[in-house]
């Protein structure tokens, strides 16, 4: 998996390509700490090219929310493809970790605020 | 039975005399001198004498079957015709004939071509029509062997018959063979083959009146005739059993080959399982554990589905602990995120991670253990499905491009029987010029050779030992190739540069030499009276470069996976009408060789550098023989069917 980082108008923008599983979620689960360590508290992961998920994956998503909430800011994810959605409804996890149709509709909302 | 006992008289006679004079070749009159060719001369001498053995053990209990019983009433019958590109019309003449069939049977036609005017012909005729399920789509497809096992899982009758796309078949066909079936052991009737394009010359040795003659009835009397792919009946039960035996024998072979790769694979990613954590780590441990207990069983020899299901359900609950512990921690991540005080999004209440949900999580598709691809794939491999092939169950053998000797083997050596009925039945078509002609016989010879390396006949338990040998007897027939070349290479050195392979080729070699080959050709006579034998002769011996390719090429493609560079037999004719130097190549090659140094010989008797006239006489005589023998592969060359032959105007 390949996970890379952008920052637009104060947001971090993590993008996470190919299988989201157990041997990839604990460097997903490094890259939101050291964001969030590093001032980025609001988060958006960018799932538009992750293929997969499995239950790490999602560890890895809702602890990055805690750590973002705990820090005052938040994490949204966004452009989840039917896998991923369907993990998400399979846990009630989208009740939690809404999904966005794409990075821009997730920042709307904290702009707006 | 004069002619059983005189046939017998004969195989002793022959063998005999062979015996003497092999047996005096190896003790009294090798030329140790000139071993390098005095050798290969006496084992192919020895090869030739191994063949007349198993011939005679062949005719020996040569079985005339007379009448055969009444067909069964009730018997239900599928007639299989298997098509793959041959013309629509051929193959319908073919299915037209087969509807005329008088036992009740169904027809269909098996199009492996999938050719919308062939579905829309058999339609159109009211027969039925099969092509490849979608299972077949990137899996092996096995040509004709997978054409036919496709369509026994679509059919359903007891018997069935099975015809090549041009072999037409009598109204009587089944009438003629179904009551061989009362016996319950027997599994096949194999009726003879016989082409009605070819002339009473047969320049192309199509017609093998020998063997569907005297070679079947004599493996019939060794309960060993052979299926030859066409003009049969088979039993559904024998085949399906055949099916259910390799499936079995597989399934084992393959589980056991994927558990130990499967531990090889094992040690290396825990390795470097510690990269990614501790539940990987745990993961590992967790799969090489079942991995072990499972290879136990199989030592122990507990059944493949029992030992595979509790590896899979062990494999389960591995992945069910990984994501237990991951929901816990996504439980714990968001107790604490309630704990917070800051509004939030949705109900987190609701999230509760249900039996469900885990079930779901840690199945195949979506567990975390899919992570580790080679582990992923090692568990898929440590199954019973044989997800490779298209279907688990190959009844016909897939081993061998000549699907029909190794299947009749595998059911002979099952304990079922079979039968070789004297009647032509079916009337096909024959290749109609060399190039096609040479396809096919190279087509046989791979296929034989290739049962011969993978499944050799004389270490097959559960065949007879005259079972053994009928099998054996036709592999070790295609070997002739290699006595061929030295047969005429040894003549060749000693008219040319007097080479002499052997002591003397005076009278001790005459007197030996002659009632040998005499009381043999008398066996032909005997065994093959009212038949032509002499073009099988003339072939099995002019085509020596197609049997060396076939015992090369099948080698080299089940010893290193080469491939055969194998074609389906047009049943058209091909090429053009210029005469094919390229086909007869090495045998142009061999015949200008034997005439020069046929002058040669006789210019150095002349000029007396060399000193034996009966050498010089017997070897310019093996020459005439060699070069008599061989002519017929330029007749075949220059031979033209008529412009009107049935193959291109079959009604």
């Amino acid at each position: 998996m390949d996970i890379h980082k952008d920052h637009r108008d104060g947001v971090a923008v993590i993008g996470c390509d190919g299988r989201l599983n157990m041997v990839s979620a604990p460097s997903l689960r490094a890259a939101l700490k050291s964001t969030i360590a590093e001032g980025g508290t609001r988060v958006v992961i960018d799932l538009a090219d992750t293929s997969f998920i499995d239950s790490s994956g999602l560890g890895a998503l809702v602890g990055g929310l805690k750590d973002a909430r705990q820090a005052g800011g938040d994490l949204r994810i966004a452009g989840p493809s039917q896998q991923v959605l369907t993990v998400l409804q399979l846990t009630n996890l989208n009740r939690v970790l809404r999904p966005y149709a794409t990075v821009k509709e997730a920042t709307d909302g904290w702009s707006h605020a | 039975m004069t002619r059983l006992l005189l046939t017998r008289i004969m195989v002793v006679l022959t063998l005999t005399f062979g015996t003497v004079y092999v047996g005096w070749r190896w003790l009294f009159s090798v030329n140790w001198h000139n071993w390098w060719i005095a050798v290969p001369l006496v084992l192919a001498e020895t090869y030739a004498l191994i063949d007349a053995y198993l011939f005679g053990l062949t005719v020996w209990r040569l079985r005339l079957r007379g009448e055969p019983d009444p067909a069964p009433a009730g018997a239900t019958v599928d007639v299989l015709i298997t098509t793959y590109n041959e013309p629509v019309e051929m193959v319908m003449a073919t299915a037209r004939a087969a509807q005329k069939i008088s036992h009740p049977h169904q027809t269909w036609v098996l199009d492996d071509g999938a050719r919308p005017e062939m579905q829309r012909a058999a339609e159109v005729a009211g027969v039925g029509y099969i092509t490849r399920s979608d299972d077949w789509i990137d899996r092996p497809r096995h040509a004709k062997a997978g054409n036919l096992n496709n369509a026994l899982f679509v059919t359903e009758g007891e018997f069935l018959l099975i015809l090549d796309a041009d072999q037409v078949p009598d109204p009587q066909i089944l009438d003629r063979t179904l009551g061989y079936f009362d016996d319950p052991k027997v599994a096949l009737v194999q009726t003879p083959q016989w082409f009605s394009n070819v002339t009473d010359c047969d320049p192309l040795g199509s017609q093998a009146p020998l063997f569907y003659g005297p070679i079947q009835q004599g493996k019939d009397g060794w309960n060993a005739a052979f299926f030859c792919g066409s003009n049969a009946v088979i039993r559904r039960e024998a085949l399906m059993q055949l099916g259910i035996v390799g499936y079995v024998k597989e399934v084992e072979t393959g589980v056991r080959q994927a558990m130990r790769a499967a531990q090889r694979i094992l040690r290396r990613t825990a390795r470097t399982a510690g990269r990614y954590g501790a539940p990987t780590v745990r993961a590992v441990e967790s799969v090489s554990a079942a991995l072990n207990v499972a290879h136990k069983r199989l030592s122990d020899g507990d059944d493949l589905s029992s030992l595979t299901w509790d590896f899979h359900r062990a494999v389960d609950v591995a992945s069910r602990s990984v994501v237990q512990e991951d929901l816990a921690a996504i439980e714990a991540d968001l107790k604490a995120l309630t704990d917070l005080p800051v509004e939030m999004d949705g109900e987190l209440g609701g999230v509760i991670v249900d039996e469900v949900a885990l079930d779901e999580l840690s199945r195949r598709e979506f567990s975390p253990l899919g992570a580790l691809e080679s582990v992923k794939a090692l568990v898929g491999a440590v199954d019973v499905d044989r997800g490779h092939e298209a279907q688990p169950l190959l009844p016909l053998a897939t081993i061998s491009v000549t699907e029909d000797m190794a299947t009749c083997m595998r059911l002979h050596a099952a304990g079922w029987s079979s039968v070789y009925h004297h009647e032509t039945l079916a009337r096909g078509l024959a290749p109609e010029d060399l190039g096609t002609m040479l396809t096919q016989r190279l087509r046989w010879a791979q296929g034989t050779i290739q049962v011969m390396v993978r499944e050799n006949p004389l270490v097959q338990r559960g065949l007879s030992l005259g079972q053994r040998l009928m099998y054996f007897a036709t592999m070790w027939s295609y070997l002739s190739g290699f006595a061929a070349v030295v047969f005429m290479l040894a003549p060749v050195l000693y008219l040319v540069a007097g080479v002499l392979p052997v002591q003397a080729f005076g009278m001790e070699f005459l007197q030996r030499f002659l009632p040998y080959i005499i009381a043999n050709q008398l066996l032909f006579a005997v065994v093959g009276y009212g038949v032509k034998t002499w073009r099988g002769q003339q072939y099995s011996f002019a085509l020596f470069p197609v049997w060396i390719r076939a015992c090369w090429t099948a080698t080299a493609n089940v010893l290193w996976g080469r491939p055969l560079g194998f074609a389906v037999t047009p049943k058209t004719r091909q090429g053009g009408d210029s005469f094919p130097w390229r086909l007869v190549l090495p045998q142009l090659i061999a015949t200008v060789v034997l005439v020069v140094a046929c002058v040669i010989g006789v210019v150095r008797l002349w000029t007396g550098s060399a000193s034996s006239i009966v050498g010089t006489g017997v070897n310019v005589a093996w020459v005439a023989y060699d070069l008599l023998v061989m002519s017929v592969i330029f007749k075949a060359a220059l031979y033209r069917p008529a412009p009107s032959s049935p193959a291109t105007s079959s009604s």
